[in-house]
C-alpha cells in the first residue's frame, strides 16, 4: 500500500536490499534492511511513534505538553516530525559534537535544541536532560534508553518484517545504542526461528568519550537484557568508513556511518559461517553525514575526523 | 601468554598515565591478577569483589566483548589485545 492520509503510514515496512558483494564467502548472502527509507531517514521514527502513541494511551501525554528527550540526533528527529503533527512541543538534548547536519534537521522542524557536553557523550546528554526534568516536571520525558516502547516497536515492526522478507534468516546483525532494536527485533527474531544468531556492533564509544570522572559514571540503557545476544563486537571508525564506502561504490547503497559497522559485523559473522544468510540494519541514509566528507576525504583525515564527532 | 591491555582514560591514573600495558596469562581473568601485583587498583576497578566484571566495564578480546565469550576464563594467544572500555549510551 503506497496511499497514506499522514506522513506517519510511511514509517515502517522498509526494502531488505542484498548486498551480497560485500560476502567474503559465496555461500553466505548479506541483505541490508534500508531503515534510512523511514520519512524521518532513519530507524527511530519507528521508536519515536511507538513512544508517542503509547504515551498517549496511557495519559502521560496530552495536547500542549512539551516533549524533552536525550538524544544524538535520529530519535530527536523522529520525534520532531510527529510531534509538530500531534501539537507538541520538543526540547531535545543533545552532545554537540553530533554532525551538523543532525541540528539542521531538529532547527528546521522547529524545535528547541539544548547541547550538552560533548566529551561526556551521549551520556551527558541523559544527565542533562534528567536535570532539566528535576527543574520543570511539566515536561513529558519519554526515555528512549528505559522506554519499553523502543524494543516494542522493533518486536511488533521491525522484526516480523526481517521473518516475512527473509524466512532463511541466520544471523541478525545491528548496532548497539539504546539496544532496542537488537531487544525487540532479536527477541522477536529468537521467539519464530531459536536458531537465529543476534550479534551486536558498537563503536568504541568508551574511548571516545573522555569526560567520565570514574566507572559509576558509566550507563547501560535499563532496557538492555545481555542474555539476549550471542555476540558483541566493537568495530572502529576507520572500518566503518571502509565499508561505509564499499557499500556505495560495489551496491549503490548510500548509507550513514554506523551502517558501516553494520556491514563490517556482518562480514565478519559471514567468514565464520559455511553457508547462510545475514541480514544486517542499516539505521540511516547518508545525508547527515556530507559534511564528515567520508565518502570523499583521505581515510586517515576522515578516521581522525570520526574520533571526535558523534556518530551513533 | 603476553598480550597488550589498552586502557580508557579515567584508568590511566592506575597505571602511571599509560594508554596499554603488557600482561601476561592464558587467560584474561589471569591477566587481571598478572596486573593487580604491578598496579595495584587498577584490576579491583575492573572486577569487583565477588570475582566478576564490574557492571560499567566492558572487555574486550581483540574487539569480542568477552561477556559472551567465556568471560574471565576467556582464553588468549600471545599478541592479543585485551581492551578495557567504559560501559556508555549511544543512540
Amino acid at each position: 500500500m503506497a496511499r497514506h492520509e499522514s506522513i506517519l503510514g510511511v514509517i515502517g515496512d522498509t526494502p531488505l536490499v542484498g548486498v551480497h558483494a560485500l560476502s567474503p564467502n559465496p555461500e553466505v548472502k548479506i541483505y541490508a534492511k534500508l531503515e534510512g527509507q523511514n520519512p524521518g531517514g532513519s530507524s527511530k521514527d519507528r521508536i519515536a511513534l511507538k513512544m508517542v502513541e503509547l504515551a498517549e494511551r496511557d495519559g502521560l501525554l496530552h495536547p500542549g505538553d512539551t516533549i524533552l528527550e536525550p538524544s544524538s540526533g535520529n530519535t530527536g528527529i523522529g520525534l520532531a516530525m510527529i510531534a509538530g503533527l500531534r501539537g507538541y512541543g520538543l526540547r531535545v538534548v543533545m552532545p554537540e559534537n553530533v554532525s551538523i547536519e543532525r541540528r539542521q534537521l531538529l532547527e528546521i522542524f522547529g524545535d528547541d535544541v539544548t547541547l550538552s557536553p560533548g566529551e561526556e557523550g551521549s551520556n551527558g546528554a541523559i544527565r542533562l536532560a534528567e536535570k532539566l526534568l528535576a527543574d520543570d516536571p511539566t515536561l513529558v520525558m519519554l526515555f528512549q534508553y528505559g522506554n519499553p516502547a523502543n524494543p516494542l516497536a522493533h518486536y511488533e515492526g521491525t522484526g516480523p518484517e526481517i521473518l516475512r522478507d527473509c524466512p532463511e534468516i541466520d544471523v541478525f546483525v545491528a548496532g548497539l545504542g539504546t539496544s532496542g532494536t537488537l531487544m525487540g527485533a532479536g527477541r522477536y527474531l529468537k521467539e519464530h526461528k531459536p536458531d537465529v544468531q543476534v550479534v551486536a556492533v558498537e563503536p568504541p564509544s568508551g574511548e571516545l568519550v573522555q569526560g567520565l570522572r570514574n566507572l559509576d559514571d558509566g550507563f547501560v540503557p535499563p532496557i538492555f537484557d545481555a542474555a539476549l545476544l550471542d555476540r558483541k563486537m566493537i568495530v572502529r571508525p576507520r572500518e566503518s568508513i571502509e565499508w561505509l564506502r564499499r557499500l556505495l561504490h560495489d551496491c549503490g547503497v548510500f548509507a550513514g556511518i554506523s551502517s558501516g559497522a553494520a556491514i563490517a559485523g556482518a562480514t565478519k559473522m559471514a567468514e565464520t559461517m559455511e553457508s547462510g544468510t545475514v541480514v544486517a540494519l542499516l539505521p540511516d541514509a547518508g545525508w547527515k553525514y556530507l559534511s564528515s566528507g567520508a565518502w570523499t576525504d583521505d581515510l586517515d583525515v576522515v578516521e581522525e575526523r570520526a574520533t571526535r564527532i558523534n556518530y551513533w | 601468554m603476553s598480550v597488550e591491555v589498552r586502557l580508557p582514560t579515567l584508568l590511566r591514573t592506575h597505571a602511571g598515565g599509560a594508554a596499554s600495558v603488557t600482561a601476561e596469562g592464558a587467560t584474561v581473568g589471569d591477566v587481571f591478577h598478572d596486573l593487580t601485583g604491578r598496579y595495584p587498583g587498577l584490576a579491583g576497578q575492573v572486577v569487583d569483589d565477588d570475582g566478576t566484571l564490574h557492571k560499567f566495564v566492558n572487555v574486550y578480546r581483540n574487539d569480542d566483548d568477552i561477556r559472551y565469550l567465556d568471560q574471565l576464563d576467556t582464553k588468549l594467544s600471545d599478541g592479543d589485545v585485551v581492551s578495557i572500555l567504559p560501559a556508555v549510551a549511544g543512540g
